[in-house]
């Protein structure tokens, strides 16, 4: 009887320790494993999970899944890891690149959709060979510190207001996009900030300062995730919120957001394609780099992408753009 | 693997201090799984009780949909109750979405199926002949049920820590109908588990690994809890 006991709590006990000397050994082995190997599955796992919920949206295939070809040259394709943001992975321009991008080079590529501060730290610890991202001051930072071989721009977009159609705050059709934060924080409607250091964060952030308004209270609410979770919570929840063109007309069918204010050159986005100093796969990163730059790319497949479903072209590509 | 190391003193650190954010999470977390259990088990045990007593029409029917309530990946709950709470769904008219009380409802969903399902598992198994035995001597219907209750207290011990167990480590379901909200830096809808994965996301390693720690160790609490009262019923049951 008492020895029935003893092994209950032993083995519980027992599994705790189990479990320890396997999380030790896992991590161990992580860190001592090749650098080739993808140690960034946790993040890439996470990514795909956010970008697939919730089901009433009609947002074309998200997963961030790698674009793997069967052909018998896949045993030559190394692995490329490209860090983006999840404004750009859930407008789905990466299900029309990537394909090109892998048809003519011999590269896996897998795409780590986060908020551009995640990606830019991904580039920083040599988790990521190649960004694609839109925080312009960050990036400079990054460049600056060396963690950063090479940085080109690629297309830009524009960031709009959205709301519910009722629009408490009286904002619809205003070009002035500082007076606009004004008139939200001044009616405490909803707004949902993605607060996640991404791209979109970081220039939302901006246009507070520029309204001179520090948002706080509780109209003001955090989500701490990417561009379409936030527009569908958004939107469910009848609340304003920054948004990027692209991720916005992507995912407009499934939404009832009305898009508000727009035109604001304080809303200009720019993209840029960013070398890794301390990736693992520097060739296919400067292979990425020139292709998404060059004509192919740039005119027949960012100019385009989106017009036929949109209407207008979702980014406009500016690579040679002089800064 | 440095990261690790320092994600764990940071984490230790957080805990010792009491970290604001990470305690009103933890609070978030036990009072939708508590609360969700609590509803679980006012529903689940009179129906998976009822289940094992009784034959009726539509028997074959209700067991199936409780085991397979049970069975269902509560990601599959979760969209279910965020379809029926959403704007387009028919109850998008109270403004569920987003709040406690859509990840009380989704949580509800998670834990009563599985305590209804072990619950009617439990009372089955407890022979009939006790209950004939009470009736007979003269125990009323509702003495007799409560009895067969009681002669099962280890097996509905297990499904209330199952059901609260499959309540508080819900990641998917509670997401989507919560949404994981802060309202300047103050916890609205966040539970630790969805904590956790937007925190990894933002790169917030200490406070992910501070709630994995708070987690595993209310596991532990939970795991301890649960075998001590069985062994101690078991004991007293043998001595008896």
């Amino acid at each position: 009887m008492w020895n029935s006991v003893r092994s209950r709590r032993g083995s519980a006990l027992l599994l705790l320790l189990a479990l320890i000397l396997v999380m030790v050994a896992g991590t161990y082995a992580a860190g001592c494993g090749g650098g080739d190997e993808t140690t960034t599955t946790a993040p890439a796992a996470e990514s795909s999970t956010t970008t697939a919920a919730p089901a009433t949206t009609a947002a074309p295939s998200t997963t961030a899944a790698p674009q793997t070809t069967t052909t018998a040259a896949a045993a030559e394709r190394t692995e490329l890891i490209l860090a983006s943001t999840t404004s750009t992975q859930d407008s789905g321009l990466f299900d029309v690149l990537m394909p090109a991008f892998e048809a003519a080079y011999p590269y896996t590529v897998k795409v780590i959709a986060v908020g551009s501060g995640e990606a830019l730290a991904l580039g920083e610890s040599g988790d990521a060979d190649v960004l694609l991202v839109h925080s312009p001051a960050s990036e400079v930072t990054f460049m600056e510190e060396g963690f950063g071989i090479e940085r080109k721009a690629v297309m830009y977009n524009d960031f709009i207001v959205v709301g519910p159609a009722a629009d408490p705050a009286k904002v619809k059709g205003m070009t002035d996009v500082a007076a606009a934060f004004k008139a939200i924080a001044a009616a405490q409607a909803t707004f949902f900030t993605r607060g996640d250091e991404s791209g979109t964060h970081k220039k939302e952030l901006t246009l507070w300062d520029k309204a001179e308004i520090e948002p706080a209270g509780e109209w003001y609410q955090t989500t701490g995730q990417g561009m379409g979770d936030t527009l569908t919570i958004a939107d469910q929840a009848g609340g304003y919120t920054l948004a990027d063109r692209a991720t916005y007309l992507s995912k407009s069918e499934a939404l009832a957001l009305e898009l508000l204010v727009e035109g604001d050159k304080a809303l200009f986005n720019q993209y840029h394609v960013i070398t890794c100093t301390n990736g693992v796969n520097k060739q296919g990163a400067i292979d990425l780099m020139n292709w998404i730059v060059d004509e192919e790319a740039q005119q027949q497949l960012i100019a385009v992408f989106g017009a036929e479903k949109f209407g207008q072209p979702l980014f406009v590509p500016n690579a040679g753009l002089v800064e | 693997m440095g990261i690790f190391w320092d994600a764990i003193r940071e984490a230790v650190s957080l805990l010792i201090h009491g970290d604001r954010y990470v305690l009103e999470v933890m609070w978030m977390s036990l009072q939708v799984a508590g609360i969700a259990t609590i509803l679980g088990m006012l529903v689940g045990i009179p129906l998976g009780t009822l289940l094992a007593l009784k034959k009726f029409r539509g028997w074959g029917s209700a067991a199936t949909l409780l085991n397979v309530g049970m069975m269902l990946p509560p990601v599959a709950i979760g969209l279910l109750v965020f379809l029926l709470l959403s704007r387009q769904g028919p109850f998008g008219s109270f403004s569920l979405l987003y709040s406690v009380t859509a990840m009380i409802i989704a949580e509800f969903f998670i834990a009563a199926p599985v305590i209804g399902a072990i619950t009617m598992s439990g009372v089955a198994s407890v022979p009939k002949d006790v209950r004939i035995q009470a009736l007979g001597l003269g125990a009323s219907r509702w003495q007799s049920i409560w009895l067969v209750i009681r002669e099962s207290r280890v097996t509905l011990l297990s499904a209330i820590v199952a059901g609260f167990g499959a309540a508080i480590s819900e990641v998917g379901a509670v997401m989507m109908v919560g949404g994981n909200l802060s309202s300047g830096g103050v916890n609205r809808t966040g539970t630790m588990t969805t904590a956790i994965m937007a925190l990894v996301r933002q790169g917030e390693y200490a406070r992910a690994m501070a709630l994995g720690i708070i987690l595993l160790l209310l596991a532990l609490l939970i795991t301890f809890i649960l075998t001590w009262t069985q062994q101690g019923i078991r004991r007293r049951w043998l001595q008896s």
